[in-house]
């Protein structure tokens, strides 16, 4: 297992399926009375988040403190970054206080492998940028290895803002890593430019690639996207790339629907398409936890077993 | 002083002893007939001669950023990269708007003494793009400005553009535009491509750079007047200056030595590894295809000289996340090697080529006089000697810059210079600041 994880294109299809099946372990003591596990007992895992994300920062919380290892959490309002301190300050002030894992988010792409090169301990990339959300990629890995069984050939749709969406990087990567056929979709405004490289197909018609997918995965639109000319209304981005319950009902029967949160309801994804019984938005959310269970443990305690063999 | 270069191969020709006397390059002859009596005697057996180099961008940084560099240590740079002139960019704090401050940066350049310091005035007052700086006092001060630039910003405004290229024709002047339309670059990180897209850094595409300069090429011919463009960064720019000056257009280009040796894929792959901002810049690095284009617009002469663009910054302002970095890297003294490197090695150009367009065209388009050689009797004694089978190992622990923000380093370059003159008097000896 490597060091740090700061991208999945750093995963091999072996580190992947560690992580996942870690995870599918670690998902046994979550049903427990008492989900507390002593293997990271006296590890420091440190929570520094440069963006609000209270989400992802309480998700990593809760599986750091279910491992048993102290977290603290260092949030950037409000603190010496805010008065100007550098990232590289920040990161040898954390070195100096002795922490074995630091989960970043930070709102610069590259931040999380700029911090690698000053702390001695992990890095997690808790989302850079514009660039990569690893866990994020994983634990919805992991929702549809539960849903769906093995991900060989089974064909995921991810729908929305493209450019600008860590989430949609990193599940390319893991996605095609793990055996999946991806399918981006988006406006044109919203994809890269030069994407000929990238391992999925892409497509600007949603209606087209509805029936052939077991995975529709809807990102979330950002509110500054629709000043900026990105497309000419909410309405019209709803119209042609929002889920409603119409295109739910062209989708096939057992294909499942997924979100990142947090969602616009109304805009990429209807109200009754979100609470519907294919949709795994909440489910997305505990398995959140017990992945970056598995992602801490296997950065942190290496090769020991996850589950003691004193449960 | 007098001295005598002996077997110093001109431009890459057969040996010759060159005597410097008074300031000026006295005789040229075959070896061991030139009369070096009383004469300090150099030996220069395997060196090459070249006329001392002009670059037309180098930011010095003084006043404003002493920090960073000053024009003491920048024009020590300079010398030992081989340059006996350089033009100091207007964007120092306060701004290179007023005749005040380019005699200012002038004076400092004559009391360092190690080479020319030719400053650029800014086109507009504070670089604001809204309304002209007093081109004309500055034009008329000590400094003779000639070379007029916003760069770090480009004259994006169309109405203020023309009004500049017309009023510099008073003086004989030049606008150096930094061409890069703004509202397509709004917090542009990078080239736009496949590496940013992968990355996750907001694109600077290359059509931002080629809509202003065919703009630009246009204006100049409507208003028969002088432009230059600055670092010249994509194959598109190419094809539209040699389209300009194919109308016979008196439109003149430059291109750094990095955008002649570096592309963008160092942003996601180096030895420091992805995201290191030392590869931030602006103009970014663009990708093999234009540093291919470059090197070959650079041979046929499309793009007249090679500009360093040296952009001295601080540690602090590099050791960051990449959207936090400041865009810029130095190259004084690193220039000639990179030049050989990606021009003469490749066999695109030879060192007469390296000499008109590190040289004797930049001196041309600054209207600098006494700079750009050539290297005959009765010229003034500015010229470089270069070691061209050296190899070394860039190392900025020893550069006389006060900044270490080079993306050469580790890497190994061909070529050191050996001894700088500046009108007959050395500023570099033994590849040593004298």
């Amino acid at each position: 297992m490597m060091r740090h994880l700061l991208s999945t294109a750093d995963l091999s299809r072996d580190d992947a399926l560690l992580i996942l099946d870690t995870a599918e372990q670690l998902a046994q003591v979550s049903g427990r009375s008492i989900k507390k596990l002593p293997t990271l007992r006296g590890r420091t895992v440190v929570n520094l988040f440069f963006e609000d994300s209270t989400r992802t920062r309480i998700s990593f919380e809760a599986a750091a403190k279910r491992l048993s290892a102290d977290v603290i959490n260092f949030s950037a309002k409000g603190s010496s970054v805010s008065k100007g301190e550098s990232l590289k300050d920040t990161a040898l002030t954390l070195q100096a206080m002795g922490a074995d894992a630091v989960v970043i988010r930070h709102g610069a792409s590259g931040a999380p492998h700029r911090l690698a090169n000053w702390v001695d301990g992990s890095v997690v990339n808790a989302g850079d940028g514009t660039h990569e959300h690893p866990t994020q990629a994983l634990l919805d890995a992991f929702t549809m290895r539960r849903r769906l069984g093995d991900l060989d050939g089974r064909r995921v749709t991810i729908v929305g803002d493209v450019l600008h969406s860590r989430v949609a990087r990193s599940n390319v990567h893991l996605l095609h890593t793990l055996g999946a056929e991806v399918t981006l979709v988006a406006p044109p405004t919203l994809l890269p430019v030069a994407m000929g490289d990238w391992p999925c197909e892409v497509s600007y018609d949603f209606d087209a690639v509805l029936s052939k997918s077991d995975v529709v995965m809807m990102l979330r639109v950002q509110h500054e996207r629709m000043n900026a000319s990105y497309f000419p209304s909410a309405r019209e981005y709803s119209r042609r790339y929002g889920l409603d319950p119409e295109r739910l009902g062209r989708m096939p029967e057992e294909a499942i629907v997924m979100h990142p949160g947090p969602m616009n309801r109304g805009m990429e994804i209807a109200a009754e398409v979100a609470d519907c019984a294919r949709s795994t938005i909440v489910e997305q959310v505990t398995n959140g936890v017990t992945v970056r269970m598995a992602v801490l443990y296997l950065l942190l305690s290496g090769s020991e077993p996850a589950i003691g063999g004193n449960q | 002083m007098t001295y005598l270069l002996k077997g110093a191969r001109v431009l890459g020709g057969e040996p010759k002893d060159i005597l410097l006397k008074a300031g000026y390059i006295a005789e040229i002859g075959a070896p061991g007939e030139v009369d070096g009596t009383g004469a300090g005697h150099i030996d220069a057996s395997g060196l090459i001669a070249l006329p001392g180099l002009v670059d037309l961008h180098t930011h010095l940084r003084e006043p404003g950023r002493e920090d960073a560099e000053t024009v003491e240590s920048g024009t020590a740079a300079a010398a030992l990269g081989g340059f006996t002139a350089v033009h100091a960019m207007a964007n120092t704090s306060p701004v290179a708007d007023t005749a005040g401050v380019v005699e200012q940066v002038w004076r400092l350049g004559q009391e360092a003494g190690h080479c020319d310091v030719q400053p650029v005035g800014a086109v507009t007052s504070g670089l604001a793009g809204r309304q002209l700086a007093e081109l004309g006092a500055m034009a008329d001060s000590a400094a003779r400005v000639r070379v007029f630039s916003d760069d770090g910003v480009c004259v994006s405004d169309a109405v203020l553009m023309r009004r500049a290229l017309e009023y510099v024709k008073a003086f004989d002047g030049v606008v150096a535009q930094h061409a890069q339309e703004p509202r397509l670059t709004e917090g542009a990180q990078m080239n736009e491509g496949a590496v940013s897209g992968r990355l996750g850094l907001t694109g600077w595409p290359a059509v931002a750079e080629e809509a202003i300069i065919a703009r630009d090429c246009l204006l100049a011919a409507h208003v028969g007047s002088r432009l230059h463009i600055c670092h010249v960064s994509t194959a598109g720019s190419v094809e539209i200056i040699r389209w300009a000056k194919s109308k016979g257009w008196d439109v003149t280009a430059e291109v750094t030595p990095h955008h002649l040796l570096l592309t963008d894929a160092f942003a996601e792959d180096s030895p420091t590894g992805p995201y290191n901002p030392i590869y931030k810049v602006n103009p970014p690095l663009r990708t093999r295809a234009d540093v291919v284009a470059l090197r070959e617009a650079l041979a046929d002469g499309t793009i007249d000289c090679v500009a360093t663009d040296h952009a001295p910054h601080p540690v602090e302002d590099k050791e960051t996340e990449w959207p936090a970095a400041a865009m810029g890297m130095i190259g004084l003294e690193t220039a000639l090697s990179v030049v050989q490197e990606a021009m003469v090695e490749t066999g695109l150009l030879d060192w007469a080529g390296v000499a008109d367009r590190m040289s004797a065209r930049p001196a041309r388009i600054g209207r600098l006089d006494g700079h750009g050689g050539p290297l005959k009797p009765g010229a003034p004694a500015n010229l470089t000697l270069l070691d061209p089978a050296t190899r070394w190992a860039v190392d900025p622990g020893g550069f006389a810059s006060k900044s270490r923000n080079t993306p050469y380093q580790g890497m190994t370059l061909p070529g050191r210079v050996v001894a700088t003159f500046l009108r007959g008097r050395p500023t570099v000896l033994e590849g040593k600041l004298t």
